[in-house]
C-alpha cells in the first residue's frame, strides 16, 4: 500500500516535471510564433506585387523557344532539383511528417535534394537519396543567407545540370493549419506562376486588365530589365517560402506543447484522484482496523 | 484633377499607399517625373530620392534598388527599402555605413557579404541625401 503510494507520488512529479518543461517551450514557441507569422504575412503583398510584376512576361506565348529568357525555357526530361524546405529540430507534431510525404512524388533517380533544415536531411539520407548540399539558416535569417540557398539552386540550372527547380515547403495558413506545397518555381513559364496568389489582392478585373496588355516600354532594355528582374523573382520566392516554413514550424511546435502540456495537466488531474483514492482507502482500513480491536479488547 | 494611385511595397511592409498627382522615380536611366496617363512603363530604379507631390505638399522618400510598373493611372514600386524623411534616423544611418565601408575595406568576407555590405551602404547612402537635401542645397555628393 505505502509502496503504492509512492510510486504515485513519483510518477505525479515526472510528469508536472515534463509539464513544465512543455509549458515553457510553448512559451517561447508562441514569441517566436508572433514574430515570424508578422514576418510571413508583412512580406506577403510584396511577393503577390512581384508576381504580378511578372505576369505579362510569363503569359506571354514565345514561339521559338530558344529565344526565350534562360530562366524561361521549358526543358523537357532531364533532371529535377528540389529545394526542401523543414525544421532543423523536431517536437512540431506532425509539420515534417506530412511535409516530407511529399517527396515520394519524385523519381528517386532523377531528381536530387537541396534541403533547408535537418529532419528533411535526415530523412532523405534514410532513403539514400541523391542530397546535393545543405544548408541550415538561423532563426533570423536576411535575405541574403536565403539568396545564397537560391544561387545555388540556379546555378544548376543555368548550366543544364538540372532542368526544373521545384520547392516542397510547409504553406503558413493560420495558426492551426500548415498545408504541405510542392511549387515549381523555374523555369518560369508555367501560367500560373501568381494566379492563386493574385486572387487575393485588389480584384480579378483590375488583373484581367493588367495581363491583356503586355505592352510596356521596359528600361533600360528588354534583356537587361528580364535579367535582373527575374533571378529576383526567384531569390525573393525561395526567401518568402522560407519565411513560410518558419511561420508553419513555430506555429505547428506552439500547437503541440499545448496539446502536450493539456495532456499532461489531465494525466495529473487523474493521478492524483487515484493517490487520493488509495490514501482514503487506506485511512479507511487502519481505522476499522482499530475499531476491531477495540472491539476485541472491550 | 485626376490622379495616380501609388502603392511602394518594401519585404517588411506596403510602406505607402495613396492617390498623388506627381511622382519623381530615381529610375536607372534617369529620374523620371511621372504624371497621370503616362505610357507604360517598366524599369529598374536605383537606390536614391523619390519625390511625391499630393496636394501641393512633398514627400520625399529614400528608397533602395527595385523595380517600378508604371500604367496610366497606377504606379506600384517594389524595393528593398522606402523610409519616409521624418523616419530617418541619421545617426544610425551614419553608424549603418561606417559599419558597411569597414565591412567592404576589410574585405575578408565573401562575396556575398561584400554585396551585402555594398547593399547596405548604397542604402544608407539614399537616406542621407534625402535628410540632408534640406540642409545643403544644389546636388548632394553621393
Amino acid at each position: 500500500m505505502a509502496a503504492n503510494t509512492r510510486d504515485i507520488r513519483r510518477r505525479i512529479k515526472s510528469v508536472k516535471n515534463t509539464a513544465q518543461i512543455t509549458k515553457a517551450m510553448q512559451m517561447v514557441a508562441a514569441s517566436k510564433m508572433r514574430k515570424a507569422q508578422n514576418a510571413a504575412t508583412a512580406s506577403r503583398p510584396y511577393a503577390q506585387e512581384l508576381s504580378r510584376l511578372l505576369m505579362p512576361f510569363t503569359n506571354y506565348v514565345i514561339e521559338d523557344e530558344s529565344q526565350a529568357h534562360p530562366l524561361m525555357q521549358n526543358r523537357e526530361g532531364g533532371r529535377d532539383l528540389v529545394i526542401v524546405v523543414s525544421t532543423d529540430k523536431g517536437l512540431c507534431g506532425a509539420l515534417n511528417t506530412n511535409l516530407l510525404r511529399e517527396l515520394t512524388h519524385f523519381d528517386p533517380v532523377t531528381t536530387e535534394f537541396v534541403c533547408v533544415g535537418r529532419k528533411g536531411l535526415q530523412f532523405l539520407a534514410r532513403g539514400k537519396r541523391d542530397v546535393i548540399a545543405e544548408f541550415s539558416l538561423k532563426d533570423n535569417f536576411s535575405f541574403f543567407d536565403a539568396q545564397i540557398v537560391a544561387k545555388f539552386c540556379l546555378d544548376r540550372f543555368l548550366s543544364g545540370q538540372v532542368n526544373r527547380i521545384t520547392a516542397v515547403y510547409s504553406d503558413f495558413i493560420n495558426t492551426l493549419t500548415q498545408v504541405p506545397t510542392r511549387k515549381q518555381l523555374v523555369p518560369l513559364r508555367s501560367l500560373d506562376v501568381g494566379n492563386a496568389e493574385l486572387g487575393m489582392v485588389d480584384g480579378p478585373s483590375d488583373t484581367v486588365v493588367k495581363v491583356e496588355v503586355p505592352e510596356y516600354i521596359l528600361e533600360p532594355n528588354q534583356t537587361d530589365f528580364l535579367n535582373s528582374l527575374l533571378p529576383h523573382f526567384v531569390f525573393y520566392k525561395i526567401f518568402h517560402l522560407i519565411l513560410e516554413s518558419r511561420a508553419s514550424e513555430h506555429s505547428a511546435r506552439m500547437v503541440a506543447m499545448k496539446s502536450a502540456t493539456d495532456n499532461a495537466k489531465q494525466i495529473i488531474k487523474d493521478l492524483t484522484l487515484e493517490y487520493n483514492k488509495i490514501r482514503q482507502a487506506s485511512i479507511t482500513t487502519e481505522i476499522l482496523e482499530i475499531a476491531t480491536a477495540q472491539m476485541v479488547l472491550s | 484633377m485626376s490622379t495616380l494611385k501609388l502603392e511602394i511595397f518594401t519585404p517588411e511592409a506596403v510602406a505607402y499607399r495613396d492617390d498623388v498627382e506627381m511622382v519623381l522615380i530615381p529610375a536607372e536611366l534617369g529620374d523620371m517625373g511621372v504624371y497621370p496617363m503616362h505610357v507604360p512603363v517598366m524599369t529598374r530604379i536605383n537606390p536614391g530620392e523619390l519625390v511625391v507631390t499630393k496636394g501641393g505638399e512633398t514627400v520625399h522618400l529614400a528608397i533602395g534598388e527595385g523595380f517600378a510598373e508604371i500604367t496610366q493611372t497606377n504606379v506600384r514600386v517594389l524595393v528593398d527599402m522606402a523610409i519616409e524623411e521624418r523616419f530617418i534616423d541619421e545617426k544610425a544611418v551614419e553608424e549603418a555605413i561606417e559599419r558597411a565601408q569597414k565591412d567592404i575595406r576589410e574585405a575578408l568576407l565573401g562575396n556575398q557579404e561584400v554585396a551585402s555590405a555594398q547593399i547596405a551602404l548604397m542604402k544608407g547612402m539614399a537616406q542621407l541625401k534625402v535628410r540632408r537635401r534640406s540642409y545643403s542645397p544644389g546636388p548632394a555628393q553621393v
